[in-house]
Parts: C-alpha cells; structure tokens; sequence
C-alpha cells in the first residue's frame, strides 16, 4: 500500500486543480431526479445509511463517472449500492425488478400499467 | 482551542472516504472555533458506528498559505471544518 499522499488520492478530491470556466447555468430538476432525492431521505430516515456513505460510493466511482454521468446518475448509483449492502435487497431482486420495469415500455406515455404476468 | 496554531496532516487517504481536501493538506491555521464532537464520518461511511465521537472544529487559513504565490489576494482567509484527528499542533 503506498504511503504517498499523491499516489492515494482519488478522482472526487479535485479542489484547487485546474477547471476552467464555471457552468452557472440553472435548470430544473427531472421528476426521477426528484424521486432518487426522496429515496436517498426515506433510507437515511430509516437509518440504513447516511450521506457519509452516500459520498463514499460516489467517490469509488472513479473518473469515468465524474466525466459521463448526471449529478442525480450518480446518487442512484450509490443509493443503490448502499441499500444492497444494508441489506434492504439483494442484487438479484434489483436485477428482475429492473427487468420488469423495462418491459413496461419505453416511457410512460406508451407503457401499459399493468406488470407483467398480471391477469 | 480557539486560537490554536495547527497543521493540517498530510496521511495518506489508502483511498478510503476522508473529510479533508487535498488542497489544505499540510496547510497550516489557526482554530476559529470548536464546532462540537460528532459521530465520525470516516467510518460512519462504512457502515460503522463512528465511535468514539471525533471533535470537528473551524481553522482559519490565509489564502496566501493555501495558494501561496497563485493568491489573488494574499490576506483574504478561508475557513474549513476539519476532524481532530486530522490536525496536528505547529511547534513554536
């Protein structure tokens, strides 16, 4: 294991590098942006983790992630990973559910309300 | 310790969750104030309960130590919330 503070830093702790110009721009939240933000109050609310784990997933995402996904693609990430290792579900329910969900259509507009199986 | 000189340590993070940037590591300031004991965040993010209780206080640094000569202006100062066992006290 290195010693040098350099060699063990991670992607996340880029304070004071270089970064050009800053986005100001505002936007509004996407309803599932929302509802990932709900999720993230009912689990610590429940005390299955707290936002100190939120971060720590975050953060072993690596750079890929910070350069590719959303603000809120990220937190779904690691809510999820930390209600897997809270034991809320297992991988393999979240894998059939995930499933079932993607049957249902593409979006919302067309899909049929109904699971699949349902009489 | 109000007032206490301290040096932000400069541990190596083996890639674990820290609360303390890299751009204040080895930075030195004063305390501002003590801000209390909390639960600590370091292994609260692990799942563990994060005892004992680590003491989180407020240390004011000058931009001038923390930039050095990149400093926009030298005297301005930044404050930042760092865990106790992350700082250590400067001799003399």
């Amino acid at each position: 294991m290195s010693t040098d503070p350099e060699k063990t830093l991670r992607y996340h702790d880029m304070g004071g590098l270089e970064a050009g110009p800053v986005d100001l721009s505002e936007h509004d939240y996407a309803l599932w942006e929302k509802r990932v933000d709900a999720l993230m109050v009912l689990s610590t609310s429940r005390g299955l983790f707290t936002v100190d784990g939120l971060r720590r997933a975050i953060e072993d995402m690596g750079p890929d992630a910070y350069e590719t996904m959303s603000y809120y693609e990220r937190w779904i990430y690691s809510v999820n990973r930390n209600l897997i290792e809270a034991g809320a579900y297992t991988a393999d329910e979240l894998a059939a559910r995930l499933q079932a969900v993607a049957a249902r259509g593409a979006d919302y507009a067309t899909c049929s309300l109904a699971e699949p199986g349902d009489a | 310790m109000p007032e206490t000189a301290v040096r932000v340590k400069t541990w190596p993070s083996h890639g674990l969750h820290v609360r303390t940037p890299r751009y204040l590591r080895g930075k030195c300031g004063v305390i501002e104030r003590d801000l209390g004991s909390f639960p600590n965040p370091e292994e609260l993010a692990y799942g563990l309960p994060g005892t004992p209780p680590r003491r989180l206080v407020r240390v004011r640094f000058t931009m001038a130590e923390v930039w050095g000569a990149a400093a926009e202006n030298p005297a301005d100062t930044l404050d930042a919330e760092i865990y106790e066992h992350w700082l250590e006290p400067v001799e003399g």
